[in-house]
């Protein structure tokens, strides 16, 4: 917690302080509270005049149809990025755990799609899904699927769904390998002495011993769909069709950049604050992993 | 690793191999597209090979980023601008960043646990759900469309200052002691010992911020308004605009190829400093 030999100094540790204090105040605190101040707000209809609500844009939004849609939707794609990327990733760390030939070569090639950023991974996989001069769209089309997810919501959700994973699969196999590697391996081997097979031997002792690696990574991947993919939905979809593809975070930029509600939109991003405060404090609290205070 | 029969020696490689496949698939996609003219991408016949107008694609993202159906700045402006952003975030926040934790960890003084928290609390609000009201203060800050408002509310993180925190924890109090003998006051102590000690992380630390900065966004979405500010991310949804069939496809692999160019080499060459950055601040 603290060292036992320090230095002296009166004024230098707050000098040493001040520039991250002066950034986090400016750029931190004193948005969340304008945040959350706005929510409590409405402003007339000529925003003349702002009158304090107390928790009717709360009120309004969770009963808001539209919202309650977007959350919905916000779930069905978490849910499906969040097993997307770890499925496959436990797959391939679990293959590249084993002494092979090449394992280095193996890691190096599946990690780099974590550099890409959502919205060119985003660019990537239209070009591919393009209806009309995508390679895999139109094979699709040949297939006699009527595919196109400017005009299809489901297709559009997939596709979003799809890109925002891809990037993503890296991240977890990275952490997946290294979890695998930490087990001791003599556990295994007496195991298969026992007479357990591959398959049992994975989901009766490896999977479970995984299993903080693996919680830890549910939270991230929850926090990424939920936040990081704002780049794959406005390059590639832009929320439509209609709300097809319209997330939370999408929605808050939506309602306060584009249609300028801010009391609706800082209340938005309330209910978000609340929800990464959560996730943290479940992090925290379950995953040894962390760092302890 | 236990079994050694001959379905245990092939399937690995063949699970492994078609993950590799899988993934550089969109990658490929995108090489063979910046290789051809608009045309034949247009007419939906993309060849499985290669095309010859690669160098010429090329060129005319880089020096003009315009086509006949796209418009956007030269991809060497937008990349200047995406480098820039990407180094002074990474290098500010890893300032900011050491030199607070050296205070939080060094020294005892009054309000040092509040400050400590403080920090620690801005883990849990990340930049997309304050947008509105950050984007408000950096616009009466007159900070739009300038470098110092794409970057300064990035600058400030709680992951570095922790990891930095917990280095500095490690280091031996024999060490601290026998500089203090020596004569060495706190700020020669910072320099010439803790700076020498902590090069593996700042190394480590700068790559994974060097591609969070490359990456953002939602933020400079905002913050820029004017097309000689954009980031090459940025600049390439924009000449997607609606993703007709009819656009100059060539230019838009040919821009993407580029966008990935150094983040993707940095992964690569420096794939231990990589690793060992992104298992440290996450864990």
């Amino acid at each position: 917690m603290q060292r036992r030999v320090v230095f002296d100094g009166k004024v230098l540790p707050y000098l040493l302080l001040a520039p991250q204090l002066l950034v986090t105040t400016v750029f931190f605190f004193w948005p969340a509270g304008q945040a959350v101040y706005q929510s409590f707000l409405l402003q007339d209809a000529f925003g003349l005049r702002q009158n304090f609500v107390w928790f009717d844009n709360f009120r309004v939004i969770l009963s808001d149809p539209l919202y309650r849609g977007a959350a919905a939707r916000t779930l069905v794609f978490t849910l499906s990025v969040t097993l997307l990327s770890m499925a496959p990733a436990l797959l391939l760390a679990v293959m590249a755990d084993k002494r092979i030939r090449g394992a280095t070569a193996y890691k190096t090639l599946l990690i780099w799609p974590y550099a890409v950023a959502p919205a060119v991974a985003a660019v990537l996989w239209l070009f591919i899904f393009h209806p009309s001069i995508g390679v895999l769209g139109q094979a699709v089309r040949k297939w006699g699927i009527a595919w196109d997810y400017k005009l299809n919501g489901p297709q559009a959700m997939f596709l979003v769904v799809l890109a925002a994973s891809w990037k993503q699969v890296s991240y977890n196999f990275l952490f997946f390998l290294a979890g695998l590697q930490a087990i001791q391996k003599p556990v295994i081997e007496a195991a298969a002495i026992d007479g357990a097979g591959p398959a049992r031997r994975f989901w009766s002792i490896i999977f479970p011993l995984l299993s903080p690696t693996t919680f830890f990574l549910l939270v991230v991947n929850i926090v990424y769909a939920f936040f990081e993919t704002f780049g794959t939905i406005h390059a590639l979809t832009q929320g439509g069709p209609g709300k097809a593809t319209e997330t939370l975070i999408y929605k808050v930029y939506v309602d306060g950049v584009i249609n300028l509600d801010l009391g609706g939109s800082s209340a938005q991003s309330v209910i978000l604050m609340i929800i990464v405060i959560t996730l943290t404090a479940v992090q925290f609290r379950y995953v040894e992993r962390r760092v302890h205070y | 690793m236990v079994e050694r029969t001959s379905r245990a020696a092939w399937l690995p490689h063949a699970v492994l191999l078609a993950g590799v496949l899988i993934f550089a698939f969109p990658i490929y996609t995108a090489l063979i597209g910046s290789t051809h003219d608009a045309g034949t991408i247009g007419r939906g016949d993309l060849p499985l090979t290669p095309g010859e107008f690669g160098v010429e694609n090329y060129s005319q993202a880089w020096s003009q980023g315009t086509g006949q159906r796209v418009k956007a700045s030269p991809v060497a402006q937008m990349m200047a601008n995406s480098f820039v952003m990407a180094v002074v975030i990474a290098v500010g926040k890893i300032a900011v960043s050491l030199i607070s934790a050296y205070a939080v960890v060094f020294f005892v003084f009054p309000l040092r646990m509040f400050f400590f928290w403080m920090i620690f609390i801005t883990l849990m609000l990340p930049v997309e759900v304050r947008i509105i009201p950050t984007f408000k203060v950096v616009s009466d800050l007159n900070l739009i469309n300038t470098f110092g408002g794409l970057t300064l509310p990035l600058i400030a993180s709680a992951t570095a200052t922790l990891l930095f925190r917990q280095f500095f924890l490690t280091i031996p109090d024999e060490l601290v002691e026998a500089a203090k003998i020596d004569g060495a006051g706190p700020l020669r102590f910072f320099r010439h010992i803790l700076l020498p000690l902590s090069r593996t992380n700042i190394a480590a630390l700068f790559v994974i911020l060097f591609l969070y900065g490359w990456n953002q966004y939602l933020w400079p979405l905002l913050i820029t308004t004017s097309s000689s500010m954009d980031t090459i991310v940025i600049g390439i949804t924009k000449m997607i605009g609606t993703g007709d069939a009819q656009t100059d496809w060539n230019l838009i692999m040919s821009t993407a190829m580029l966008a990935m160019l150094p983040p993707v080499a940095i992964i690569l060459l420096l794939q231990r400093w990589f690793v060992k950055g992104l298992v440290e601040t996450e864990k």
